[in-house]
């Protein structure tokens, strides 16, 4: 039966387009300023519509090498990262949904208080120094090797996985790690896919470890030395390009500014596609009533 | 003997690093019954059996476990660093000074405005952040056009997935002195303001720039609440000669109603760390910090940028963690006393 559309229907309408509206315009911004350049600006400083379409802040941002660095180390920490990630999260969340395993008790204890109770920053930075971890890419990656959160959607995830696929397995002389292996994660590609996602965005979007962790500019993340850039742009640059910035006046530090914030998230908006297909799975994952 | 100890499960939050769903299950964490000869040798003869026969398991769980000790458990065991000054070498071997470092917490004018700080924006949170994306679901849920709201709920959620320097670089583009925002103003005749760096409005600005990353993010587990109703209930409703509000809120909102304050009371219960340090940290300035500073990122340039003792920023930390935990907890009891297992 279709409906008439209604006063109502124009009302929602309009609140969620002015919403939508709101969010898209400082993003949309921050593209056109990308492109930008001071000449445009000066002249129209409402600068809403682009009047030109200039590359020149982002051949600055890759000239120097110090972006390529970054780059190298985010794609680093994100691979390695999420792929431990990925290797503790499965292997941990299915050997604890093994209640029969002896101390299986114990062992959910030991994660879920840690949920609870922290040992803060202080203590973590001393323990990570005693493992001459500092200056190290692995500061990046085992520190936070597990995310509580995803390790426990893994295991509810598990739990509903039917026993009689397992038992099968079993008959045919299989022991538990090669169960894991040829019946259980075949079947679990969804979740495993989609979890994978999650754990991907959050080791691109690392900088918090690398800023405590890691000194050496070289092994800086995309988003620290993007940090870094926003707060001074000449001092980030640490090549000959610092020297463009402080003295010619056609550089648009700003649009240098807002081409890295572009190409930080760049990769975010290319999987994003998929992690819209998988993100109410993820959230409804840890949802499912038992 | 039964040692009672509570289990948790805790799902992936929507709101951002807090904990939306709890259910709490009293378990018998080990029992040790009296050892009484034979039949205590036939029980370790069956453990042994068990232990052995588990051990592939015990081999999958040892990463996790690994990880567990190293980058949590020897962490938590530094804490006792709250109670020594630390000599620069070891935590085990620094000297103990007792309750030294919080009898001075608890003198400084700095730390009560720090805490404050935190207490009042992690409740502002609650009260202007908390209530979005009920509302904006309900919204949603009024489209009837599936590619609209599609449309709506992309265009929503794409920042909860940019990191919070990425977004403070977009905000501070769009409202500094040169930004959009106030280029807007200009046009329309009305005075430059830079929000950033007014400690006025800055809190407003830290939840306005929070509802604008994470509204559309918290909206999905409503939406999932709503799509679980039975589409029959509203049309008896239309038959009964409902309205659209009056479904709404007597179909809609009755249907939510047990998600919502499950949510609310361990968002409540997340106080202490609801405050939002990568936010905070990522778009302060000195110009604000009064009004800003919250005790993550007061420990962080304590620690790190202005050279505290060690001992000190690490019992700052503990007493933190403490109250998280003791809130925590409260709030996993509050939700299971009111007949909700957790959401899972």
């Amino acid at each position: 039966m279709r409906k008439k559309t209604t006063v109502a229907d124009y009302a929602v309408h309009f609140v969620l387009l002015l919403t939508a509206l709101i969010m898209i315009l400082p993003f949309y911004n921050v593209v056109i300023q990308s492109f930008a350049t001071p000449a445009a600006i000066a002249k129209q400083p409402l600068y809403l519509i682009p009047t030109v379409v200039d590359f020149s802040s982002y051949s600055l941002v890759f000239k120097g090498h110090e972006v390529w660095d970054s780059l190298k180390v985010s794609l680093i920490v994100t691979l390695a990262g999420t792929l431990t990630n990925m290797l503790i999260t499965v292997t941990g969340a299915y050997a604890l949904t093994k209640k029969n395993v002896p101390g299986n008790k114990i062992f959910i204890f030991l994660v879920i208080f840690q949920m609870l109770f922290h040992g803060g920053i202080v203590p973590t930075y001393l323990a990570i120094k005693d493992y001459h971890m500092l200056d190290n890419i692995l500061a990046m990656i085992l520190p936070i090797a597990v995310n509580t959160y995803y390790l426990i959607i893994m295991m509810s995830y598990f739990r509903n996985v039917p026993e009689a696929l397992e038992e099968a397995g079993r008959i045919d002389g299989a022991n538990d790690i090669q169960i894991l292996l040829r019946i259980i994660l075949p079947i679990s590609v969804p979740t495993l896919a989609a979890i994978t996602l999650f754990y991907a965005v959050d080791r691109w979007n690392e900088w918090w470890n690398a800023m405590i962790y890691i000194q050496d500019p070289a092994k800086f993340p995309l988003q620290l030395f993007l940090r870094q850039m926003l707060s001074d742009v000449s001092q980030a640059m640490n090549s000959e390009l610092a020297a463009d910035f402080t003295s010619s006046a056609n550089v648009f530090t700003n649009g240098v500014k807002m081409a890295m914030v572009i190409i930080s998230a760049v990769p975010i908006m290319l999987v994003y596609p998929w992690l819209q297909r998988y993100f109410t799975a993820g959230v409804t994952l840890g949802a499912v009533k038992e | 003997m039964r040692l009672d100890c509570l289990t948790m499960k805790i799902t992936e939050d929507v709101t951002g690093k807090g904990i939306i769903a709890v259910s709490l299950i009293k378990s018998g964490i080990a029992q040790v019954s009296p050892i009484r000869g034979e039949a205590s040798n036939k029980k370790l003869r069956e453990l042994k059996k068990h232990i052995w026969a588990s051990r592939y398991l015990y081999l999958l769980l040892l990463p996790l476990l690994a990880y567990l000790i190293f980058f949590q458990y020897v962490p938590m065991y530094g804490l006792i660093l709250s109670f020594k000054e630390f000599d620069y070498h070891s935590v085990t071997g620094s000297p103990w000074v007792g309750l030294e470092h919080f009898r001075e917490i608890f003198g400084l004018p700095d730390f009560k405005r720090v805490f404050t700080n935190t207490l009042v924006i992690a409740l502002g949170r609650l009260i202007f952040e908390f209530p979005v994306p009920i509302l904006f679901a309900l919204l949603i849920n009024e489209v009837r056009k599936k590619r609209f709201r599609t449309f709506y709920q992309i265009v929503y959620t794409f920042p909860h997935f940019l990191s919070w320097v990425i977004i403070s670089g977009i905000m501070i583009n769009f409202l500094g002195d040169m930004g959009i925002f106030n280029m807007i103003l200009d046009s329309l005749g009305l005075p430059k303001t830079n929000l950033l760096t007014d400690a006025g409005t800055f809190k407003g600005l830290l939840f306005g720039t929070s509802i604008w990353k994470e509204m559309g993010w918290g909206t999905i587990i409503y939406l999932a609440t709503i799509s679980g109703i039975n589409p029959e209930m509203y049309e008896a409703a239309e038959i009964d000669g409902a309205g659209r509000f009056k479904k709404v809120t007597a179909i809609t909102w009755p249907a939510l109603k047990g998600t919502v304050l499950v949510l609310f009371i361990l968002a409540l219960g997340n106080v202490m760390g609801g405050a939002g340090f990568d936010q905070i940290f990522n778009m302060d300035n000195a110009a604000v910090r009064d009004s800003s500073d919250i005790l993550d990122t007061y420990i962080y340039r304590a620690t790190f940028l202005q050279g505290a003792s060690f001992g000190f920023t690490t019992a700052v930390g503990l007493f933190k963690s403490l109250i998280n935990c003791a809130l925590l907890l409260i709030a996993h009891y509050s939700v299971k006393s009111r007949g909700h297992g957790g959401l899972f």
